[in-house]
């Protein structure tokens, strides 16, 4: 729990609304035979909820109509005489000790319910501020994004190599990282029970094979058969799709974690306070993003990987099999997508959704960097990342994505190459 | 295995509500992507704000639904200018991924629950449409029913569903007219090539903005639609993959067609439907082993939207230009 606590300041509390979206089913008439009712779930993150908090709903009247307590996982319900506007009020008392209220809500909160139909309530609870000095609050969001950033630059690696050596723009490559995060788990936690460390590496060897699947079963003959780059867009999108809900189809929408190095001491250095894991996740990207970097500089493959990138048919007459560079950069990049995966599923839980968020943060590191450029991407990502962390010191983390996306529109507004990128005259 | 069910939800869906909301999504993006060449992937942020802005005006501020439909429309033009401005210029891709993250900034900021006091936050939001459903001529009878067999609706959802498809036939005429015009020409010509149109002394931008305009405006309209349907407006509704199903449409039907994007649009809600309301059928059968069954049920909207993103790798594989396309005004090469 001080994990979250560190992450976000403020934990927040969310009762889940899953208000079936209008637009994704049309079966569902509302059903007049059915009673309406209030209902939510007490929680905080994913894995802490609060049972036996005394719910009470009253009409506008003010005449009580009924009552609930919630259970262990934190839900409630009341079933309310019909269609029409309720109180619902939360007892702050019964709250756990250290828990209240999120500074700006009520207790007491009103929401129109209509007949035959469920409607989800939310009461935006959360530990209760401790007085953290400032400083310490910074110190920690730092280095939050530090890593975060990382993160984003481990997984962004493939992303920028793959349209670097081939104008492809992979919007499937955030499902890279979510099935990184699965897999890693289904080896972790539900098939085998391997240590995390050994499923990551297993995980880095399926997700890499996958990449090189993709490139030799789909994108090698999309090339040769010339499709527009809108097509290859479309193509990847397609991917996306259905990558995430065969994902979804797999192992749930429902938040999963993995069952090493949850819990851990925390380790003081001067204002940080920092998890083994976190300073492993931190040490590992910057060793293999060190790595990558020294091969792309010196290594043969990394000169040839640079020379497709600069002039793809020069490279081929000059003797140099593009093909398998390519396929080589398509099995790298999936294997660091998926391991960036692995650390983001660590950090956060693992759901179909984590790797689609996370491609916008890598576009935007891409973009703010500069695209097709190495150094660049690194340095934007680091700029995202810390962005996003550090914007949680003053506004609410559930805004912190917001930052770093307005961030990336008001770069190019002024500098549409990037901040890295060189200046050429387009549109 | 009841066909006639199967088929009777699933033209409820290719005429229903939906189905004219994604016409009109598709329609807007047809004038953005098929005819000026513009990669919108963010025309969600335009549905939503649409809705909110019909909503939030009638539910928060009290005003009269067709003031908080206005609303939403002007709320739609000025994110086209907020939008393009910065990003008009910029490479196609680019350009793609700020309008993506521009709709999930929307998203998240009307989502949140800094925002519940105004748009409702996470709760979603709820108006009285009664205003509309006032107007229905309609017997709206607790009995009244329109159709045959299961295809059938009742006088609330014939009034929404008439006046949706009066509006998506308006807006197609609307869109064929002014692309027949010199001026659509001008957009088609920038689609193939902006340098050789900035050349003959054309102000692409100008064109690109007005086009953008317009097109984020037909998608406020479908977003109006979805928000008088609902009574409302929910955050999770307006996910990125709002702007990938209207793209699925478009390039089923067919881009750059003036009828490719109702088609699509009709299509894609019958499909989908179909398959899952036959899965549904199907886990119900006796025959099934329960390990098969226990597997699909639940997960026949997972299948059903996996299904959308198969159709669109396939299609781009093998017909690029959709049903009723021309494949040469498909060789579209994004600059």
């Amino acid at each position: 729990m001080r994990r979250l606590l560190a992450l976000a300041g403020l934990v927040l509390c969310l009762v889940l609304a899953w208000v079936a979206p209008s637009m994704a089913q049309s079966g569902g008439d509302a059903d007049s035979s059915q009673p309406s009712v209030l209902e939510g779930t007490l929680r905080v993150g994913f894995d802490q909820f609060f049972a036996g908090v005394e719910i009470t709903v009253a009409d506008q009247s003010g005449t009580k109509v009924g009552q609930a307590v919630t259970d262990s996982e934190g839900q409630w319900s009341v079933t309310v005489p019909g269609a029409g506007a309720y109180r619902v009020t939360l007892d702050e008392s019964t709250l756990p000790e250290g828990i209240g209220l999120r500074e700006g809500f009520e207790s007491t909160v009103e929401v129109a319910v209509t007949e035959g139909a469920s409607r989800a309530v939310v009461f935006a609870v959360g530990e209760a501020p401790k007085g953290t000095p400032f400083g310490e609050r910074a110190a920690q969001t730092v280095f939050n994004g530090l890593k975060f950033g990382l993160i984003i630059a481990m997984s962004a690696i493939g992303l920028s190599l793959i349209y670097g050596t081939t104008g492809l723009v992979n919007f499937a490559h955030g499902e890279l990282v979510t099935f990184g995060a699965v897999i890693a788990w289904y080896f972790n936690s539900s098939w085998g029970e391997l240590n995390l460390i050994v499923a990551a590496i297993v995980t880095m060897i399926v997700c890499g094979m996958l990449g090189a699947g993709l490139e030799t079963g789909l994108f090698r003959p999309l090339r040769h058969r010339r499709l527009g780059i809108f097509q290859l867009v479309v193509v990847t999108i397609g991917l996306s799709l259905l990558g995430r809900q065969v994902i979804q189809l797999f192992f749930g929408a429902e938040p999963l974690p993995y069952t090493d190095f949850q819990v851990q001491e925390r380790w003081e250095f001067g204002p940080w306070a920092v998890t083994p894991r976190e300073l492993v996740t931190v040490a590992v990207i910057i060793v293999l993003l060190l790595a990558v970097g020294m091969m792309l500089q010196w290594t043969r493959f990394g000169k040839a990987t640079r020379a497709v990138s600069d002039n793809a048919s020069l490279a081929e007459a000059s003797g140099i099999n593009v093909n398998r560079v390519v396929l080589m950069v398509w099995a790298m990049g999936a294997a660091l997508a998926g391991l960036g995966g692995v650390f983001q599923g660590l950090d956060t839980d693992i759901d179909p959704f984590l790797g689609f968020q996370l491609l916008l943060l890598i576009f935007a590191g891409v973009e703010l960097g500069g695209l097709g450029t190495a150094f660049g991407a690194l340095a934007g990502s680091l700029i995202i990342g810390m962005s996003t962390e550090v914007s949680t010191l003053w506004i609410s983390p559930e805004l912190k994505f917001v930052v770093p996306l307005a961030a990336l529109i008001l770069v190019l507004l002024f500098r549409p190459q990037g901040l890295f990128g060189i200046k050429a005259r387009v549109g | 295995m009841d066909f006639d069910i199967i088929f009777g939800n699933a033209a409820r869906a290719a005429f229903g509500p939906e189905a004219v909301i994604l016409a009109l999504a598709a329609i807007g993006l047809n004038v953005h992507f098929g005819f000026t060449g513009l990669l919108n992937f963010g025309q969600v942020g335009f549905l939503l704000l649409g809705a909110y802005g019909t909503s939030v005006s009638v539910a928060t501020f009290g005003w009269s639904l067709w003031v908080g439909i206005l609303v939403g429309l002007v709320l739609s033009v000025a994110l086209a200018v907020a939008l393009g401005f910065p990003t008009l210029r910029l490479h196609a891709v680019m350009f793609a991924i700020v309008t993506i993250a521009a709709a999930e900034i929307i998203r998240i900021l009307i989502g949140s629950t800094d925002a519940i006091g105004l748009t409702g936050g996470p709760l979603s939001v709820s108006f009285d449409a009664g205003a509309f459903y006032d107007l229905n001529p309609y017997p709206d009878g607790p009995h009244d029913r329109y159709g045959v067999g299961t295809f059938e609706f009742t006088g609330q959802q014939m009034w929404v569903i008439t006046v949706g498809w009066v509006l998506v036939a308006l807006v197609s005429l609307v869109v064929f007219l002014i692309v027949r015009s010199p001026w659509g020409r001008v957009l088609k010509s920038i689609r193939e090539d902006e340098d050789a149109a900035r050349s003959l002394g054309k102000n692409v931008f100008s064109y690109k903005m007005q086009a953008l305009i317009i097109g984020g405006v037909i998608g406020g309209m479908g977003g109006v639609v979805d928000a008088i349907k609902t009574s409302g407006a929910d955050p999770n509704g307006f996910r990125p993959q709002v702007t990938f199903f209207a793209y699925t449409a478009l390039l089923l039907g067919g881009a750059a067609t003036y009828l490719g994007p109702v088609l699509g649009a009709i299509l894609f809600w019958f499909l989908r439907e179909w398959i899952e309301s036959f899965l549904r059928q199907l886990t119900a059968e006796a025959w099934l082993p329960d390990a098969v069954a226990d597997f699909l049920s639940g997960s026949e909207g997972v299948i059903s939207v996996a299904m959308v993103g198969l159709t669109l790798v396939l299609l781009m594989l093998f017909r690029p230009q959709g049903i009723t396309g021309n494949r040469i005004e498909m060789q579209l090469d994004a600059r």
